[in-house]
């Protein structure tokens, strides 16, 4: 084998290292988006189909916070809180996921496309009485019959089934 | 002068609205359209035709008394009903409703009153902030919109009640009612969201429910609601009435 053919080869070797490594180093894992609790439905997945939602619930969110904040209108169609409401789900342990974690529904795709938002430096990033924002020592909190129980934890089930008029 | 020229504004202002406000009324002599109060459907935005207003009898008002205060908080999620601003001095604290004792030093009488946003016509909040987040709605209510507020506290200075406060901690579990959050300016919102469902304010609700039935929230524009009636039979007066920038919020027994 002659210098030049040597040469050859190991070009050849290199630029096909290369081809190659984009196959097998830094390929992010897509996304895993949680799925809604309620109302999603097998046709249209949300409010609007899941499609338009992808690419326009910025815009949505955007019409009705004017609207609402500035106006009064409340309607509830593309409300913040009815998305947290449905779309934020409890984790494998029963606890809601925050906003930043990648079980949060928001977060899950915003922490894999990079694109930071400030709504939940305000908004509540978990739903409704999820948890207790009440302190413990309020005799008008909702939970509080159940908060101090020890060697028995809180749990999001419980809680649910509490705030919906159930008892424990 | 300036102030002269402003006061003559406001005069001219009133004289043309109730001109309008009359010939739009009145459909044939004699004849005169009533607006019957009815609650606001979700999809139309608040209305010029009512204006949120609360009346506050101090001699019904207890020193040391603060369910409502309570109330507000536990709506709110700040203060007592919440576990953030730990870090926040006395001063810093949010401060949507205060209960305010005064006494006069002559006689010793002593009074105790709620302070908070006293929703003025001509608020001058929204005069100074520079991105328009102070804002009054139509139906009268002052807010803030944190969407576009730069935290520049511009209105906290303007405002004679010191009714609004500045948040300096990052916060979480908000409440659905009020969202909130560090480098922004709050106040009072008149239950904003209770009103537009046909409800009534925390504190109103509050005070009446512990029986010192010491608030009274109505439609000031509306002559037959309660606090109209009350306002006209019994009067009630504004804070600083001589800056000229008629409350929302009156108080009677000061």
């Amino acid at each position: 084998m002659s210098l030049g053919q040597l040469r050859q080869k190991i070009v050849i070797a290199a630029v096909g290292l290369l081809l190659a490594l984009p196959l097998h180093a830094g390929e992010p894992a897509s996304p895993v988006v949680p799925k809604a609790k309620a109302k999603a439905t097998e046709k249209y997945g949300c409010v609007e189909p899941v499609s338009k939602m992808r690419k326009n619930h910025m815009e949505f969110l955007l019409h009705q916070r004017d609207d609402t904040m500035r106006r009064g209108i409340r309607t509830k169609k593309f409300s913040l809180v009815e998305c947290v409401n449905c779309h934020v789900t409890p984790k494998k342990d029963g606890s809601y996921a925050r906003f930043g974690e990648s079980e949060h529904f928001c977060s899950s795709c915003h922490n894999y496309a990079a694109v930071k938002i400030d709504c939940f430096d305000c908004h509540r990033d978990t739903p409704e009485n999820s948890n207790a924002r009440h302190t413990l020592n309020d005799e008008t909190s909702p939970h509080h019959t159940i908060a101090f129980k020890e060697n028995d934890p809180l749990t999001t089930k419980k809680l649910d089934n509490v705030t919906s008029g159930g008892t424990e | 002068m300036k102030k002269n020229e402003s006061y003559t504004d406001q005069a001219r202002r009133q004289f043309i609205s109730k001109v309008v406000a009359g010939a739009g009324l009145a459909v044939a002599p004699g004849v005169v359209l009533h607006q019957v109060a009815q609650a606001k459907p979700a999809d139309q935005p608040a209305s010029n035709k009512v204006r949120w207003g609360i009346l506050i009898n101090t001699n019904k008002c207890a020193t040391g008394c603060t369910d409502c205060v309570s109330a507000c908080q536990e709506e709110h999620a700040w203060g007592a009903a919440s576990e953030n601003e730990a870090h926040s001095s006395k001063l810093q604290k949010a401060q949507w409703i205060r209960k305010v004792k005064v006494t006069d030093k002559q006689t010793g009488y002593v009074m105790s009153l709620p302070m908070m946003c006293q929703h003025c016509k001509n608020p001058p909040c929204v005069d100074v902030c520079p991105t328009g987040a102070s804002m009054k709605r139509a139906d009268g209510i002052v807010l803030v919109d944190r969407h576009i507020c730069i935290g520049c506290r511009y209105c906290m200075l303007a405002c004679p009640y010191k009714a609004r406060s500045f948040i300096h901690e990052e916060l979480h579990d908000q409440s659905v009612n009020a969202p909130r959050g560090m480098g922004t300016v709050e106040a009072c919102n008149m239950c904003v969201k209770r009103v537009d469902n046909d409800g009534i304010p925390a504190c109103v609700e509050a005070c009446n429910q512990a029986e010192h039935n010491a608030m009274l929230f109505g439609d000031l524009k509306d002559p037959n609601s309660d606090i109209s009636i009350e306002l006209k039979q019994h009067g009630g007066e504004q804070i600083r009435e001589d800056l000229g920038l008629d409350t929302g919020v009156r108080y009677q027994g000061i």
